[in-house]
């Protein structure tokens, strides 16, 4: 029997706390393994004006590269207290505020591992479709050989590379359209 | 070369990013298409939340404030599955929506309705093992939105689910059958016409409490998985 997906929406305006409020922007707390880091996202509408009444959220696998699902089945550790998922909205100047660790690597279907990243959704009002990006880390050297990375035009991967601040806070500006569109995937 | 775990969405199941007559979207829609990415473990994973500890009260959004809040009482139910037709079990749901009166209990909304002081309008339920939820709420009034002249949205609820996996992730809205206002809406028209009863619920006297309830039964489809190949 086939059924019919149900189609998606818009997230509107006026998401509710519910959807942010029982959820943690600190994904991390005490006793997770791995490198702490702050990651600042920020959101821009095709004419470069931010976006304050947006939503992100990140899943990403734990320090030692496994998630915490069923299909990771691989023999790696799982971390107590450490699910990999965090959602925040924008604030006034556009931007949400994660602290988590830095993600291991995982691997790739065809063969090999992909660099570190974070896996991020993006919701707005006039987002009719969740759009879905990557993070990953300046001055990786894995960069060079991810094969996500090498299935973007070369000029458009800065989009997805997030780049540490003077405080140590890794920042990655995301651009709905514009000179600076982000790169999204189609998953 | 891998098979993709979950289907790809064939064209016209879901609403262009850019639909010029919801106004929101030319600014805010991508110009360059999306990259086609082979399924890693990355998509085929994604947030269970079954950490997250429910209460009874979450799933009745008429009971979690001192008083009764105003406006006629319905069951919102049904079930989430994926396209083959199978329950997507233990599946979280959550929901947002506005008051009797169409005024959301939101700081942004600045509607000159009255606010409900007994109704917050948010509400979360986990699906069970057939995929089976159920929510009790007030049915929500049609607001303004000054999308262009006259311009009011029809009667939703906001429903966000995650399903198995980061693939499988969807925001949709659950629209009330025939509402006049459906043929006026640009969001609901975003959807191209042929997939659009898919958000619609469908009035159910099943479920429907006698002296209580009426009741709209709402089922979610959700990405299904590719058919493993033979070893
Ligand atoms: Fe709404």
């Amino acid at each position: 029997m086939s059924h019919v997906l149900t189609p998606s929406q818009t997230i509107g305006p006026f998401y509710f706390g519910t959807l942010v409020n029982g959820y943690r922007a600190d994904l991390a707390p005490a006793g997770v393994a791995g490198e702490r880091i702050e990651l600042v996202l920020s959101l821009f509408d095709t004419e470069g004006v931010l976006v304050p009444d947006g939503l992100f959220e990140i899943w990403q696998a734990n320090s030692h590269g496994r998630y915490n699902h069923p299909d990771d089945r691989r023999n790696l550790p799982l971390d107590a207290g450490f699910e990999g998922f965090g959602r925040a909205s924008t604030d006034m100047k556009g931007e949400a505020h994660f602290t988590t660790v830095r993600p291991g690597r995982v691997p790739w279907p065809a063969g090999g591992e992909q660099a570190a990243h974070v896996n991020i959704n993006v919701f707005a009002r006039g987002v009719l479709n969740r759009l879905a990006t990557r993070l990953y880390f300046d001055g990786d050297p894995a960069l060079a050989e991810d094969p996500v990375l090498k299935l973007v035009d070369a000029k458009r991967r800065p989009t997805l590379i997030a780049k540490r601040d003077a405080g140590g806070v890794w920042r990655l500006p995301i651009h709905i359209g514009g000179g600076r569109e982000t790169v999204f995937f189609d998953v | 070369m891998e098979k993709d775990t979950y289907r790809r969405p064939a064209a016209g199941q879901h609403p262009a990013n850019l639909s010029p007559a919801y106004k929101s979207t030319p600014t805010r829609s991508p110009k360059q298409p999306a990259i086609v990415l082979p399924q890693s473990l990355s998509e085929i994973t994604g947030p269970s939340l079954a950490t997250e500890r429910l209460n009874a009260l979450e799933s009745d959004l008429t009971k979690q404030r001192m008083g009764e809040p105003l406006g006629e009482r319905i069951v919102v139910h049904g079930r989430v599955l994926d396209e083959d037709g199978k329950p997507v079990p233990k599946a979280m749901l959550e929901i947002w929506q506005c008051n009797a009166a169409g005024r959301y209990h939101h700081p942004g909304d600045q509607h000159d309705a009255p606010l409900d002081p007994n109704f917050t309008g948010g509400g979360r339920a986990r699906a069970d093992e057939e995929g089976k939820y159920e929510f009790i709420t007030i049915k929500p009034g049609a607001y303004p939105w000054k999308n262009h002249h006259n311009a009011w949205r029809p009667a939703h609820i906001h429903f966000s689910l995650f399903g198995p996996a980061f693939a499988t992730r969807l925001i949709t809205q659950m629209y009330f059958p025939d509402d006049p206002l459906l043929g006026y809406d640009p969001i609901y028209q975003s959807v191209p016409e042929a997939a659009r009863k898919r958000l619609q619920a469908r009035f159910d006297i099943e479920t429907t409490r006698p002296e209580w309830a009426l009741a709209y039964k709402f089922d979610i489809v959700l990405r299904g998985r590719n058919a493993t190949p033979m070893e």
